[in-house]
Parts: C-alpha cells; sequence; structure tokens
C-alpha cells in the first residue's frame, strides 16, 4: 500500500478548512524552515501552564486509540511530585495504522513543536520521542530534524529520539515507560500508572504524535478554532488509514464525526463489491458494509455500533475475501506478538487463533463456533495490558457480524475465499523483531 | 471494612494454591490460571481470602482492605 496523503477536496461545511495537519505536505519531508512558512513559528508561551486550559477547551481527545481528553492527562501528570516528563509515542504498533509515519517522515516539526509544547506546559525537563528502532532511516530523519531546530534555538526542552522494539506490544504506554527506565519493552502492571510513576520514576506524560501535532495548532490558533471543525462532542481533525478494496488506500485527515462510508468514497470508493469494514484496526471490530456506512467516525458513535475508533483504521473487506480466514491470521499474529507474560494471554490466544484456523480452514467440526466463543471470556480482562482484549473484540465482531459464515464454514469447511490473497496488512516476517530490549 | 482481591496476571505463573483455598471464589482455568468470580469478598471469607494471598509463592494474589464505604 503507498501512503498517500489526501484530504477531502470539498468540505461539507464552508467554514471548514482541512486539511490542517496534512497542509501542504509534499513528498519530501518539510523541513523547519517550510514548516514555519506553513504554520507560522512555534509560539513562544508566556505563561506556559495556561496551554493546558486551552486543550482542556478544545477538547482534543488522544489519537493514539482510546480517545482519552488530551488536557486532563496533562493535569494529571502536573499533579503529581517532582520533574516531570514527556513522552511522544510515535511506534505505530498497529499494522494497518501508516499516519504517525506519514506524520514523522514527513511532517516531523509539527510533532516536535508539540513535544516541546506540551514539556513547557507541564513543566517537564526532559522528552523522548520514541519511534521503531527497526526503522533506522526514519531515526536519522528525526535527528536531522533536531540538528535543525538546535541550530534554531528552539531545542527548549531536551528531545531525545529514542529506537523502542517493534513488538506489537511495547508501544503501549506503559510498555515505552518501562523501556526507557532500562528494562524490556513489555507492558507492567498498574497501577501505578506512567503519569503516576513513569519514566525514572517521574510523573510522565505519554501522548500519541498526531495528539501533539494538533497540540502544536492548537497552540497558535486557540481552542474555538479547532472547535471549528467536527461535532461538538467529537471537534477537531483526525488522521485515518484506509486500506482493502478501495481505488485510493492511504492517510486522510477528515473531519471527527465523518460518515464511514464516506471514507471509504474519500479513498476512491471500492474496486469490488464489499462485505464488511473493519474499523478501529486489529483492537477495533467488523461491521457489515450497510450498518458501519453513516456510522460518524467518534469513540462514543463507533463504541455504540459494536465498534471502535481506535487509531483510525477502516479497512474494507471484499465479497470474495473469507473474513473467518482473515481474522484467524490476525490472531495468529496477536498471539505471537504477545509479551509472554499473562497466562490467559499466552495460553489462551493461540488457542484461540488455532480454533479460528480449523473453523477457516478444516470445518465440518460440529462445536467449532462454540469453541472460539467458549475461549473469549477466559482471556478478556484477564492480561495486565489490553492485548488480549483487543483480540477477544475483534472475535466477537467476527461472530456478531458473520454469524452465517461462522456456521457455514463450521458444516462445510473452508470456502472459496480462503484462497484467496490474503488482504488484511501483517508485517513481513523479516521486519518483526523477536526482542523486547 | 471492604477486602477485594485482585491477581498480578504477570507475576503469576499458576501454582493454582488460591483456587486451592479459597474454591469459592477462584477457580482455576484451563491452563491453571486463577479467575476471580467476583473482586469482592464477601466478610465470611475474608479470613480464608487472607490465607490464600499468604500461600501465594510469588505473591500474585493481592488483597487490598479498605475501612468505610469507599472501597
Amino acid at each position: 500500500m503507498t501512503t498517500l496523503a489526501q484530504s477531502p477536496s470539498r468540505s461539507t461545511s464552508p467554514a471548514v478548512r482541512l486539511p490542517r495537519l496534512l497542509a501542504g505536505i509534499g513528498e519530501q519531508p518539510a523541513d523547519l524552515r517550510w514548516h514555519e512558512r506553513q504554520h507560522g513559528p512555534m509560539p513562544m508561551l508566556r505563561r506556559a501552564e495556561r496551554l493546558i486550559d486551552v486543550v482542556e477547551a478544545s477538547g482534543l481527545t488522544g489519537r493514539g486509540g482510546a480517545g482519552f481528553p488530551a488536557g486532563r492527562k496533562m493535569r494529571s501528570v502536573v499533579a503529581g511530585p517532582g520533574s516531570k516528563v514527556v513522552v511522544a509515542n510515535g511506534a505505530e504498533g498497529e499494522p494497518a495504522s501508516l499516519k504517525d509515519r506519514l506524520l514523522l517522515s514527513r511532517l516531523p516539526h509539527l510533532v516536535l513543536d508539540g513535544m516541546t509544547l506540551a514539556a513547557e506546559a507541564i513543566g517537564a525537563s526532559e522528552a523522548y520521542l520514541c519511534v521503531h528502532g527497526i526503522e533506522e532511516g526514519l531515526l536519522d530523519h528525526l535527528e536531522y530534524a533536531m540538528q535543525e531546530r538546535r541550530a534554531a534555538g528552539l531545542d527548549l526542552v531536551p528531545i531525545q529520539v529514542t529506537g523502542i522494539p517493534g513488538r506489537y506490544v511495547s508501544s503501549e504506554q506503559s510498555a515505552i515507560v518501562q523501556f526507557l527506565n532500562g528494562g524490556p519493552g513489555k507492558p507492567t502492571f498498574s497501577p501505578p500508572r506512567p503519569h503516576e510513576r513513569g519514566v525514572k520514576g517521574n510523573p510522565t506524560l505519554v501522548h500519541n504524535v498526531e495528539t501533539l501535532a494538533h497540540l502544536a495548532l492548537i497552540a497558535r490558533h486557540g481552542d474555538r478554532w479547532f472547535r471549528g471543525t467536527g461535532s461538538p462532542s467529537a471537534p477537531g481533525s483526525m488522521l485515518v488509514t484506509i486500506s482493502g478494496a478501495v481505488a485510493r488506500p492511504g492517510v486522510y485527515e477528515i473531519e471527527m464525526g465523518t460518515p464511514v462510508g464516506q471514507l471509504v468514497m474519500l479513498a476512491g470508493g471500492p474496486f469490488e463489491p464489499l462485505q464488511a469494514l473493519l474499523v478501529g484496526g486489529y483492537f477495533g471490530a467488523w461491521l457489515p458494509v450497510r450498518a458501519a456506512w453513516p456510522v460518524p467516525m467518534t469513540h462514543a458513535s463507533l463504541k455504540a455500533a459494536g465498534g471502535a475508533l481506535g487509531a483510525g483504521i477502516v479497512i474494507a473487506l471484499p465479497a470474495s475475501a473469507c473474513p473467518i480466514a482473515e481474522t484467524a491470521r490476525v490472531v495468529r499474529y496477536l498471539a505471537e506478538e504477545n509479551a509472554g507474560q499473562c497466562g490467559p494471554c499466552v495460553f489462551g490466544l493461540p488457542a484461540l487463533a488455532d480454533a479460528l484456523g480449523d473453523l477457516a480452514y478444516c470445518g465440518s467440526r460440529n462445536g467449532t463456533v462454540d469453541r472460539v466463543a467458549t475461549l473469549l471470556p477466559l482471556i478478556e480482562r484477564r492480561g495486565a495490558c489490553r492485548h488480549p482484549d483487543g483480540a477477544t473484540q475483534l472475535v466477537r465482531s467476527l461472530l456478531r457480524a458473520f454469524p452465517a459464515d461462522a456456521h457455514w464454514h463450521e458444516r462445510t469447511g473452508s470456502c472459496d475465499g480462503v484462497g484467496r490473497s490474503p488482504l488484511l496488512p501483517l508485517p513481513r516476517d523479516e521486519d518483526r523483531e523477536g526482542d523486547f530490549r | 471494612m471492604s477486602v477485594t482481591l485482585r491477581v498480578n496476571p504477570i507475576a503469576c505463573v499458576g501454582h493454582g494454591m488460591c483456587a486451592e483455598l479459597l474454591p469459592e471464589l477462584i477457580q482455576l482455568d484451563p491452563w491453571g490460571y486463577p479467575i476471580l468470580a467476583s473482586p469482592t469478598v464477601p466478610r465470611p471469607l475474608a479470613d480464608h481470602a487472607r490465607r490464600a494471598v499468604q500461600a501465594c509463592p510469588v505473591l500474585a494474589l493481592l488483597i487490598e482492605e479498605a475501612a468505610g464505604k469507599h472501597r
């Protein structure tokens, strides 16, 4: 899949001006001069802590998947004792998401502005920008951006660019904190949470890089500007990654609350008849096309529809593909990506992947659907992190969206779609890492 | 006085002592790891719960005893 950065050519309301983050984006990384011409210089904060009020008033929520109010998170870090730390999470663990990589590789100064401003607002004296260590090109290129900022005197807070393990669970915030503290990049048992006790034991603000990029623009233009797009309960714009059977897969900037179907059309529409959409990535949910089409892209609406917004991932499943085989592959991947820590995840996810694989490829074994369903409550909410819950939510949505397919497989065996080349993106074996350190 | 139990799933390696000592609240899953029926421990079981917590060889069963109505 190629990364195209596009935005709606015409917006739904004339007052709304998108793109914001992706405005003027080109094929090459934007240097500091271009960045300042496009967005204006990074504002100097006279009363830095005021920025927290502005972020809170803007209604910005975390763009990494959980959707927690960004301002409130900053406030909870400020409330803690001692010196503070900012961590920008740019280690995009979701194989179907490309937006964080796009931001970091083409528009690094938006993220670095956001980190600097957030650090000033909460009074942090150090900051870490975490990306996958395996992406050496990206690390070099971020170092170059840091040099530009040092030369321009914009290094108000020292930012360390850090490569973390490329494991799926290593980008979970407690795993990042443990890694930065010298341990393995594996989630930890909480509490304490990073905002209570994080890097070097200090209260730590972990924000997704897109969240920080929005913060950089909110600091320039204010909360009312931010609320000028999106809906009152879900303001602003967001980056989404659309893939699957659409004509122009890629990263798009949309208004929060844009209907799912409009997104599919924005990406050129389907090139094959569709049967379902996977919304929210591998921690999200399958939704039948007709059910998903009108649902606004917000946390609340997608949750009500049985899905999740996650990091803004939409994958269009063509009618010719087998959702059960596709899900079985992803669950196998998630099983392999467990941290090896919590029993229910270590043993439960492989068992779930086996059961799904049997259902997809072998069938003819009565009770396979039941076997899958019985495993789910044995796995859910029993890990230290939400890794196992993401997998079970995906499988629950599979059984909900495709009950007839599941039972057909159970009776009959594999379908024609099983032989089709895999659709859901997974990292290539050679790009995967085994180590957590 | 309310007593609640929690498992630290990272520390737990499935010795199963807790299920032995507190079968009223703890069962083992197919892989030998504890499943808590409910985190809240009814008063008559509080002593058994404390004993189960002490018996865990890896200290993975955690007990929280809060006075008053607030947890």
